[in-house]
C-alpha cells in the first residue's frame, strides 16, 4: 500500500494520467463538486478525488466509479478558479484505471466506452446501429432483447425519420484507409504505453 | 482691541435667489441680526464676490463675517479670511435643496432660511478669530522606538523627508525579528520565489544616515511633554541617561512569537517540533543545503501545522491560546515549505491548514509552492506526538476535512505556525488598578508596579499611565477604522505588528504611514495648530478658572489625556495634545471651558435666535445637533442628492457630539422646541467617532437627562440620540421625517410661550 | 461574389442515414444561401467523441483528430476546417491546442500518423459553423436572405455544453451565451428566457446512465414549457437527439405529456430563407415541428 500523505501516488498520477500534473494545483474550493450535473451520483467529487490522490489513496481512487460519471459537459473546467482541466483529468484517471484493470467491473459507462472505441476503430467511423445493438446486448442476450424491445419505438421512429439505417448492419459507413487507421492507432497506443511503462492489454 | 464690525453676505446663486426672498433675508440680518453691513451677491464664491468681502474688511473696518450661502463644508477655501471670524448660514444644502418643491412649501422654506440667518448672526457675535497657541512647540525631531523593519522604515521615511530622527533600539543591533529570517515572502511580481529580507541593507542605510541618531542597547526610562516638546530620557547600557527633545514619536516595537512551550497538545516543547522562528534558524544553518534537525538528521518529511494556538477553538490546539489570526503565518509557512522543496524536491512537505489566508498577491505564492509539489491539506490537527530521535520521530494525528476522516502521518519535523504577541507595553487597566492598590499600601501591588514600569515601552509620565492604551488582545492603540496609526496619545503613532498582527510588507507600509503622521504632528505643533483631524484649527480650549469647581470631569473625560491637574487641582491643558473636539467643554457642568470660535455661547445663542412659533401655529421646531464629521456631511449629502426632509428642523454642526453641553438641551426645551435630535458617530468597541469616546460620552450624558425632562414636565421622546454614519444620507432624511411625525402625534411642547 | 471555401468535417452523426442526417441537409441549404462552400475532407474519420477516452486514452484519441487535420492540410491546403458537430470541433480544436503546446506530443503524433502515410504541420485553423456564421458572414449577412420571418414562434435556445464549454463561441459567456437567442431574433422569432440554456442533457451517458440523463432532459424540457416555448432550438446533434428522443421515454416513466419539437438553428434559417420542409430536414423530426412545416409550406 502507498504510504499516506506521501507524494508517491501523486507522482504516479503526474507521470501516467492525462493532465495529471494539475492535481497538485487544486485549492479545494469545491466549485467543481457543485457544478457537476451528476454531482449527487458520484462516489467522490473531483475535489475529493484530488485530495485522495494527494493523500496517497491509490486503490480507492482507481477503483472509484466517480470518473465514469462524467458527462463531458465541461462545467467544472470553465468554473475552476485555478483553471484545472478537471474534465480531462477525470477522463485521464478513468482511462488509467481502466488500462490497469482496476476500474469497477461492469460499470456501464466503462463498458460502453470500450464498445464505442472498438466500433469506431474498426471502420474509422461510428456505426450507430451496431453500437446501439452492442450496447443493448452488453449484459447478455436476454437483457439485450429486453433493452432493444424497450427502445423499439424510438428505433423505428428514427428509421422512419431516416436517422437510423438498418442497412448499417451490412457494413455501413467506413473510411477507405481502414488499414492505415488501424496501424496508426496501434502505433499511438504503443508509444503511449511505452511512455507510461504499461504493457499492452 | 480694534472696533468690532459685523457684516452679513447673502449669496443668491445656485438657485437660492429663485427659491427664497433674499430681500427679506437681508432685512432679517439687518433688523434682527443687527449686522452693520448687509449685502447680497448673485455669485458670492466668485472672485468678484470674495473681493467684495475682502474690500469691506480692508476698507470698511469689517471684522466679523457672516456668510449665508452654501454649507460650511463647501467653498471653504474661498470663504477663508485668516484674520476674521467667519460664521456660515447653510441656505443651499440646508434649505433649498432639502425642502420639498412647490409653492405650498414657500412659507416654511423662507422661515427656515430666515432662522439660519438669525443663527449665523447670533453665532458670529460670540466668535473671535483664534490667534493660535502662543506657546508654540519647537522640536521637529521624530523619535522612533524599535529598530526592526517597521522602525527602520519609519526612521528612513522621516529622515529622507528631511526630519531629524532619534531611533531607540533595546538590543545591540538593528534588524529586529527580520534578522532571524533566511528569506522573506516575495513583495514583487511574479510573487513566486522567496526573496532576501533586505534587513542588512536597511540597517546599514539607517546607521549611515546623517539625519538618524541611533541609540542601541537603550530603553526609555521616561517620556514627558507633548507634541513638539517631548522630552525622552534614554537609559543606556552603561547606566547613563541620555536626554533627547523630540516632536513626535513612532512606536514600532513589533511582536514576540507566542510561546511554543505552551502548546503541549501540539508537541510544543518536544525536540523535533519547532515554531516558524525555529525553522528559520534551521534553514539558516543549512545554508541552502538539506535542512537538518537539531539532532543532525536530514529532514525528509515535514508537516506545517497552521493556526497553531491561534483563532481560539477555530484553529489548531486546545483553544486556550490566542483568539485571533496573525495574518502572516500562512504565507510564512508557504515560504518555509519552499525552503525544503528548493533544497530537495523529494522532501514530503505537507501544510495542514484550516483556511489558507494569503492576502494581497499571496495567492500567486501559494500556487508557486503547489507547483513545487508542496501538498496542502485542509485538516484539523488533533495532536502531535514524538520528538525522540529515530527515523520518523513525529506523528501528527489529524482529521482530513475534505475526506472527512481521521488520519495519521509520520514526519521528521513538525513546524507550528504560532501567532504574534504584540510588544505594546503596559496594559493601562492593570496599571490603574495596580497604582490604586499600591497607593493604599498593598505591598504586592508596589512590587507589581515596578515590574510594570520595566515592561513599559514609553514610560510616559501621563496621568493616564505609562503607555498608549491597548486593545482587547493587547495590541497598541489605533483608530483602526479611519486613521490606523493614530493612538489616543496625540503625537504618538503606533506602527507594525505592535498595533495589529501583520506581515513584513504591511509593517513597512504601516511604518511609512506612521512616519507621515509624525511629520504632520510636528508641523502642526510648531505652528500652534491642532493635530489631526482638525489639523487647520488654531483654536484651543481655555478655562475660566475662577468659575471652576475642580470636579475633574474634563480631565477624566478627555479622550486624549490632554488635561493634567495643577497643584491646586485645576485643569492644566497641554494644548499640543488636544485635538479640539470639545469633549471637555461638553463635560463641564459650570461651562467655564470654551474655544474662541466654539463655545457654549456660540451654539447657545444660535438655539435662542431661532424663532419658535407658538402652539397654535402647528409648526413644531426640532433642534438637530449634528457631529461635523459624519452626521452633518450626511445631512449635506441628503441635500446634494435632493432628498427632502421636514422644514421644521434647525441643524447646528458640533465638533463632536461629546462637545454637546446639556445646557443646550435645557435651553432649547425651555424655549419651546418640541424635540432635540443628537446625531453622533457609532460608539462602542467598533466606534467610528473621530475622537474615540466623544459620541459615547454624549450617550452617557443623555442617559442622565431624563430627570431634567421630568422636572420640566416633558416626555422622554423629546430628546433623542442617534448614531449616524457619513453614508446615512437617505436614512437621516427618513429619520427626521419620522421624528417630526412622532412629535406631531405627541402634540406641541408644553413649554411653548414660557421661554 | 465568390463563395467562401472551407474544409468541411461533417462528423459521423451527420452522415446519410445517421442520427443527425437531417441537420446536414439543412446545413447544406443554409450554406448555399449564404455563399458558403463546404469541401468535405476526403476519407475523414471519427474524432473519438466525448467517450473515446475510456478505452482510447490520450495519444490514440489525439491521433484520430490529427489524421483529419493532416488530411485537410494535404488535400485542401489553405482552407480553414469547419465542423458542425460540437464534439468533432472540440476534439479537433483540443488536438490543435495540445500539439501546439507540446512539441514532444506533436512528434509522437507524427510518428503514429506516419503509419497512415500522413504528416501534420498543425497549421489548420479550427472553426465551428456558428463561428463562421457570426464572424465571417456577420449578423447582417445572415439576415439578408430572410424572406419568411418566423413570426409568432417562441423558441427556447438550448446551447447545451460542448458548443459552449470549454472553448465556446468567442465573446460569449459560459453561463449565459447570447448568440442562439440572437439567431432566433434574426429569423424573426422570439427567444424565451428560461433557466436551462446550458444544462447538460447527459451527453454520452444517455446510454449508460439512462435515468440520470433523463432527469437532466426532463428539467430542460419542463423549463422550456414553463417559459412558454413552442420549440427548442439547438446547435448540437447530441443535445437534439437526447432531448427529442427521450421525451417519450420520460412520458412513459413519469407520466408527463412532453411533445416538444427540438430543431437545429440551421433548420430555422433554412425555413426563414424560403426553403421547404424537406430542404430544412423537417422530415427528420421524431416530434414533428408542425409550426415550422406550416411556414415552410407557405408560398
Amino acid at each position: 500500500m502507498t504510504a499516506t500523505y506521501k507524494n508517491d501516488f501523486l507522482k504516479e498520477v503526474e507521470a501516467n494520467v492525462e493532465d495529471g500534473q494539475w492535481v497538485k494545483m487544486c485549492m479545494q474550493c469545491g466549485v467543481c463538486a457543485g457544478s457537476c450535473p451528476l454531482g449527487p451520483h458520484w462516489q467522490h467529487s473531483p475535489q475529493k478525488i484530488f485530495m485522495m490522490i494527494r493523500a496517497g489513496k491509490r486503490e480507492e481512487v482507481l477503483t472509484s466509479d466517480s470518473m465514469w460519471m462524467c458527462t463531458s459537459c465541461y462545467n467544472c473546467i470553465v468554473r475552476c478558479p485555478r483553471k484545472l482541466p478537471i474534465t480531462h483529468i477525470m477522463h485521464g484517471l478513468a482511462n488509467y484505471a481502466h488500462r490497469l484493470g482496476l476500474a469497477p467491473k461492469g460499470q456501464p459507462t466503462r463498458e460502453i466506452a470500450k464498445l464505442f472505441w472498438d466500433n469506431i476503430v474498426k471502420t474509422g467511423r461510428v456505426n450507430e446501429l451496431k453500437f446501439s445493438l452492442a450496447m443493448y446486448f452488453k449484459d447478455g442476450f436476454g437483457q439485450g432483447v429486453k433493452n432493444a424491445m424497450a427502445m423499439q419505438g424510438i428505433g423505428l421512429g428514427l428509421m422512419k425519420a431516416k436517422r437510423l439505417n438498418p442497412m448499417e448492419m451490412l457494413g455501413g459507413h467506413t473510411c477507405k484507409d481502414k488499414g492505415g487507421i488501424h496501424k496508426m492507432i496501434a502505433k499511438a497506443r504503443e508509444i503511449e504505453d511505452r511512455r507510461k511503462g504499461l504493457s499492452g492489454h | 482691541m480694534a472696533d468690532i464690525k459685523y457684516a452679513a453676505y447673502i449669496c443668491s446663486g445656485c438657485g437660492i435667489g429663485d427659491k427664497l426672498d433674499v430681500d427679506a433675508l437681508e432685512k432679517v440680518a439687518t433688523k434682527e441680526g443687527k449686522m452693520a453691513v448687509v449685502k447680497s451677491h448673485p455669485f458670492l464664491c466668485s472672485t468678484e464676490g470674495v473681493d467684495l468681502i475682502k474690500n469691506d474688511i480692508a476698507n470698511d473696518g469689517v471684522t466679523h463675517v457672516m456668510i449665508a450661502a452654501c454649507s460650511r463644508r463647501a467653498k471653504a477655501e474661498a470663504f477663508t479670511f485668516p484674520d476674521n471670524a467667519v460664521s456660515r448660514a447653510n441656505l443651499r444644502e440646508g434649505v433649498i435643496w432639502v425642502v420639498a418643491e412647490g409653492s405650498e412649501h414657500d412659507e416654511v422654506r423662507q422661515e427656515m432660511a430666515e432662522d439660519y440667518i438669525r443663527m449665523g448672526c447670533a453665532e458670529i457675535k460670540k466668535m473671535t478669530q483664534p490667534a493660535g497657541n502662543p506657546n508654540k512647540a519647537q522640536s521637529k525631531r521624530i523619535m522612533v522606538v524599535g529598530g526592526g523593519m517597521s522602525g527602520m522604515t519609519a526612521a528612513l521615511a522621516a529622515a529622507d523627508a528631511g526630519y531629524e530622527v532619534v531611533l531607540i533600539e533595546k538590543t545591540a543591533k538593528l534588524g529586529g525579528f527580520a534578522s532571524n529570517l533566511l528569506k522573506r515572502v516575495p513583495f514583487n511580481a511574479p510573487y513566486a520565489e522567496a526573496q532576501p529580507t533586505g534587513v542588512e541593507e536597511l540597517a546599514s542605510k539607517v546607521s549611515g544616515h546623517a539625519k538618524i541618531k541611533v541609540h542601541l542597547n537603550s530603553t526609555l526610562s521616561e517620556t514627558a511633554g507633548a507634541p513638539g516638546r517631548f522630552i525622552a530620557k534614554i537609559a543606556q547600557e552603561s547606566g547613563a541617561i541620555a536626554e533627547e527633545t523630540v516632536g513626535a514619536i513612532v512606536q514600532a516595537t513589533g511582536f514576540t512569537p507566542y510561546d511554543i512551550n505552551k502548546l503541549t497538545e501540539l508537541g510544543g516543547g518536544q525536540a523535533n517540533v519547532v515554531d516558524q522562528a525555529g525553522l528559520e534558524a534551521l534553514a539558516k544553518a543549512a545554508n541552502s543545503g538539506a535542512i537538518k534537525r537539531a539532532d543532525g538528521k536530514e529532514v525528509k518529511s515535514v508537516v506545517f501545522v497552521q493556526c497553531a494556538g491561534q483563532r481560539g477553538s477555530g484553529g489548531n490546539g486546545n483553544g486556550q491560546h490566542l483568539e485571533y489570526c496573525s495574518g502572516h503565518c500562512c504565507a510564512t509557512s508557504i515560504k518555509q515549505a519552499t525552503y525544503f522543496k528548493d533544497a530537495n524536491p523529494d522532501v514530503d512537505t505537507i501544510v495542514m491548514y484550516l483556511d489558507l489566508r494569503v492576502p494581497g498577491m499571496g495567492e500567486d505564492f501559494y500556487r508557486s509552492a503547489q507547483e513545487k509539489g508542496v501538498i496542502f491539506t485542509k485538516a484539523k490537527v488533533n495532536g502531535v506526538s514524538g520528538g525522540l530521535s529515530g527515523e520518523m520521530s513525529c506523528k501528527v494525528n489529524f482529521k482530513d476535512l475534505i475526506l472527512d476522516e481521521e488520519a495519521t502521518v509520520d514526519a521528521d519535523l513538525v513546524v507550528l505556525a504560532t501567532g504574534q504577541v504584540a510588544n505594546a507595553g503596559v496594559n493601562l487597566d492593570e496599571w490603574t488598578a495596580t497604582v490604586t492598590a499600591a497607593e493604599s499600601g498593598d505591598a504586592a501591588a508596589v512590587q507589581r508596579k515596578s515590574e510594570l514600569q520595566k515592561i513599559s515601552v514609553l514610560n510616559l509620565n501621563y496621568r493616564q499611565g505609562p503607555d498608549v492604551p491597548q486593545f482587547k488582545y493587547g495590541f497598541a492603540d489605533s483608530h483602526f477604522i479611519c486613521f490606523p496609526y493614530e493612538t489616543r496619545r496625540t503625537g504618538i503613532y503606533a506602527a507594525g505588528p505592535a498595533r495589529r498582527p501583520m506581515d513584513m510588507f504591511q509593517a513597512m507600509e504601516d511604518a511609512t504611514g506612521a512616519a507621515m503622521k509624525a511629520i504632520q504632528a510636528v508641523e502642526n505643533a510648531t505652528h500652534g495648530r491642532a493635530a489631526h483631524p482638525r489639523a487647520w484649527d488654531l483654536s484651543f480650549p481655555k478655562a475660566r478658572l475662577e468659575g471652576c469647581t475642580q470636579c475633574k470631569r474634563c480631565t477624566v473625560e478627555c479622550p486624549f489625556g490632554a488635561i493634567d491637574e495643577d497643584e491646586r487641582r485645576f485643569p492644566l491643558f497641554n494644548e499640543e495634545r488636544c485635538r479640539r473636539c470639545g469633549t471637555c467643554m461638553g463635560a463641564c457642568p459650570v461651562r467655564v471651558i470654551s474655544f474662541e470660535n466654539y463655545s457654549c455661547d456660540t451654539v447657545g445663542m444660535q438655539i435662542k435666535a431661532v424663532n419658535v412659533p407658538d402652539e397654535f401655529e402647528e409648526k413644531p421646531r426640532v433642534l438637530i445637533l449634528a457631529c461635523e464629521n459624519d452626521a452633518y456631511p450626511a445631512l449635506d449629502m441628503a441635500g446634494i442628492q435632493r432628498l427632502t426632509y421636514s422644514a421644521f428642523v434647525r441643524a447646528i454642526p458640533v465638533r463632536c457630539l461629546g462637545s454637546a453641553n446639556t445646557i443646550w438641551i435645557t435651553d432649547a426645551l425651555n424655549q419651546g422646541y418640541d424635540g432635540v435630535m443628537m446625531m453622533g458617530c457609532k460608539k462602542g468597541d467598533d466606534y467610528q467617532c473621530h475622537f474615540v469616546k466623544g459620541s459615547e460620552m454624549a450617550y452617557y450624558r443623555m442617559s442622565k437627562i431624563d430627570d431634567t425632562l421630568k422636572q420640566l414636565g416633558l416626555e422622554p421622546e423629546r430628546v433623542q440620540t442617534h448614531e449616524v454614519a457619513i453614508t446615512d444620507n437617505a436614512r437621516v432624511a427618513r429619520m427626521i421625517d419620522e421624528y417630526v411625525a412622532q412629535l406631531t402625534e405627541l402634540g406641541p411642547s408644553p413649554m411653548k410661550g414660557f421661554g | 461574389m465568390s463563395k467562401k471555401q472551407y474544409a468541411f468535417y461533417p462528423g459521423c452523426s451527420s452522415q446519410k442515414g445517421a442520427s443527425a442526417s437531417n441537420f446536414l441537409t439543412s446545413i447544406g441549404v443554409m450554406c448555399e444561401k449564404l455563399d458558403i462552400q463546404l469541401n468535405e475532407i476526403p476519407d475523414w474519420n471519427c474524432c473519438g467523441a466525448s467517450i473515446g477516452y475510456g478505452e482510447g486514452g490520450e495519444l490514440p484519441r489525439l491521433v484520430l483528430s490529427a489524421r483529419n487535420l493532416a488530411l485537410a492540410e494535404r488535400e485542401l491546403p489553405g482552407q480553414e476546417m469547419v465542423s458542425v458537430c460540437p464534439a468533432c470541433w472540440l476534439s479537433s480544436r483540443e488536438t490543435v491546442d495540445r500539439l501546439h503546446e507540446s512539441e514532444s506530443l506533436l512528434a509522437e503524433t507524427n510518428e503514429a500518423l506516419k503509419e497512415a502515410g500522413l504528416t501534420l504541420k498543425n497549421e489548420v485553423k479550427q472553426r465551428h459553423m456558428v463561428e463562421v456564421l457570426i464572424e465571417d458572414i456577420g449578423w447582417e449577412g445572415m439576415k439578408k436572405p430572410v424572406v419568411k420571418p418566423l413570426e409568432g414562434l417562441k423558441f427556447a435556445g438550448y446551447v447545451g455544453c460542448q458548443t459552449n464549454r470549454p472553448f465556446g463561441i468567442a465573446g460569449e459567456s459560459f453561463e449565459n451565451p447570447q448568440y442562439l437567442d440572437k439567431m432566433v431574433e434574426m429569423v424573426g422569432a422570439e427567444p424565451v428566457k428560461y433557466d436551462q440554456k446550458v444544462t447538460c442533457c447527459g451527453g454520452a451517458l444517455a446510454f449508460s446512465e439512462p435515468d440520470k440523463s433523463q432527469a437532466q432532459i426532463r428539467q430542460i424540457v419542463e423549463s422550456a414549457y414553463d417559459h412558454g416555448a413552442d420549440m427548442i432550438v439547438t446547435p448540437c446533434q447530441l443535445c437534439q437527439a437526447n432531448v427529442e428522443i427521450y421525451q417519450s421515454e420520460i412520458n412513459k416513466k413519469k407520466g408527463t405529456k412532453f411533445n416538444m419539437p427540438v430543431v437545429y438553428y440551421s433548420q430555422l434559417m433554412t425555413v426563414a430563407y424560403g426553403g421547404d420542409a424537406k430542404q430544412a430536414g423537417l422530415d427528420g423530426q421524431l416530434i414533428r415541428a408542425e409550426q415550422l412545416e406550416k411556414i415552410a409550406s407557405k408560398k
